[in-house]
C-alpha cells in the first residue's frame, strides 16, 4: 500500500496522520478523498501530519493545494505538521512553503488553531 | 540503439559511452513505478549518492507521468520508450511518448502568482529543478521526446 491515512480528534482539531507516498494514483486519490470527506462533514480545523510521508510528487502537491483551498472555501483552515526535509524542500522549490501554515510540533500546531 | 542515435545527433565519437537501459513500457501507472525503480538502480550503479538518486527519481516520475497520462493518455496501444546511457560524465535519460506532443512554451509558469494554487502544471518545472539539463522536443508526426541530463561529476 502506497499510503496509510488515520484521523483523530484533539479537541476541536482533526489531525490527519499520513504515512507512505503521496503520488499519482492510490496515494493522491486517498488524500483527495479524506480531505473532501472531512470538509463535507463540517470539520473546520484540519492538521495534516506529514511526518511519516517519505515521498510526494507533483500530483500529491496538487492534492495538498486543492485541499488547502477547498477547506478555506468552506470556512476552515488546513495546516501542515512535521515535514521531512525532502517534502519541505519540495514546498520551498514550488513556493508553496509560505502559502501553508507549517508547524514542527503538534501541541504548538493545535494551539495555533485557537 | 539509443547511444547510436545520441552519437549521430551530437556528432560526438565517445568511446566511453555506456548504455544502461533501453525499454518500452505500456501506458500504465505501474510503468511509472517500474521505470523509476529501474532508473534509480542505474543511477546508483552510475555512482550517484542517495540525494541525487532521489532527485533523478522524482524527475523520472514526473516525466513518465506526463508521458503516460498527458501524452499517451493511458492508451494501451501506445508505449513509452525509455533509454538511459552515460557518456562523458553525463547521465542521460530519454523518454519518448506517442501522444499529440506539446511545446515547452505552452506550459504556464507554476511559480507565477496566478498559478501558484493550481492543482497541476508543476511536472516540467520539477524536472528542471532536479536535473542539470532538460530539453523537450515535439516529434513529427506525433510524440514528445524529453531528455533529462544529470552530470555525474556533480555528485562526486
Amino acid at each position: 500500500m502506497s499510503v496509510k491515512i488515520d484521523t483523530r480528534k484533539v479537541g476541536d482539531v482533526t489531525v490527519v496522520d499520513v504515512s507512505g507516498r503521496i503520488t499519482l494514483g492510490e496515494g493522491s486519490s486517498a488524500m483527495r478523498d479524506i480531505l473532501r470527506d472531512l470538509t463535507a462533514q463540517g470539520n473546520k480545523k484540519i492538521l495534516l501530519n506529514l511526518s511519516e510521508v517519505s515521498y510526494i510528487d507533483s500530483s500529491g502537491i496538487g492534492e495538498l493545494v486543492s485541499g488547502f483551498t477547498s477547506v478555506a472555501n468552506a470556512g476552515g483552515t488546513l495546516k501542515l505538521l512535521g515535514l521531512t526535509k525532502r517534502v519541505k524542500d519540495l514546498l520551498q522549490i514550488t513556493k508553496l512553503y509560505t502559502v501553508f501554515d507549517v508547524h514542527e510540533e503538534e501541541a504548538h500546531a493545535i494551539r495555533s488553531f485557537a | 540503439m539509443y547511444l547510436i542515435q545520441l552519437t549521430a545527433k551530437s556528432d560526438i565519437v565517445d568511446t566511453g559511452a555506456k548504455e544502461l537501459l533501453d525499454h518500452k513500457y505500456p501506458s500504465t501507472l505501474d510503468s511509472v513505478d517500474l521505470a523509476e525503480t529501474e532508473i534509480l538502480k542505474a543511477a546508483g550503479d552510475a555512482g550517484f549518492d542517495e540525494d541525487e538518486q532521489h532527485r533523478i527519481g522524482m524527475a523520472v516520475r514526473e516525466c513518465m507521468v506526463n508521458a503516460v497520462v498527458h501524452g499517451n493518455r493511458y492508451n494501451r496501444n501506445k508505449q513509452v520508450h525509455v533509454s538511459v546511457g552515460t557518456a562523458e560524465g553525463r547521465f542521460t535519460i530519454r523518454i519518448v511518448d506517442e501522444g499529440e506532443g506539446f511545446e515547452d512554451s505552452d506550459v504556464p509558469d507554476p511559480l507565477h502568482e496566478n498559478n501558484l494554487l493550481r492543482h497541476s502544471g508543476r511536472g516540467l518545472f520539477l524536472m528542471r529543478a532536479f536535473m542539470d539539463e532538460v530539453s523537450v522536443r515535439k516529434l513529427s508526426p506525433s510524440g514528445t521526446e524529453v531528455t533529462l541530463v544529470k552530470n555525474v561529476a556533480r555528485s562526486e
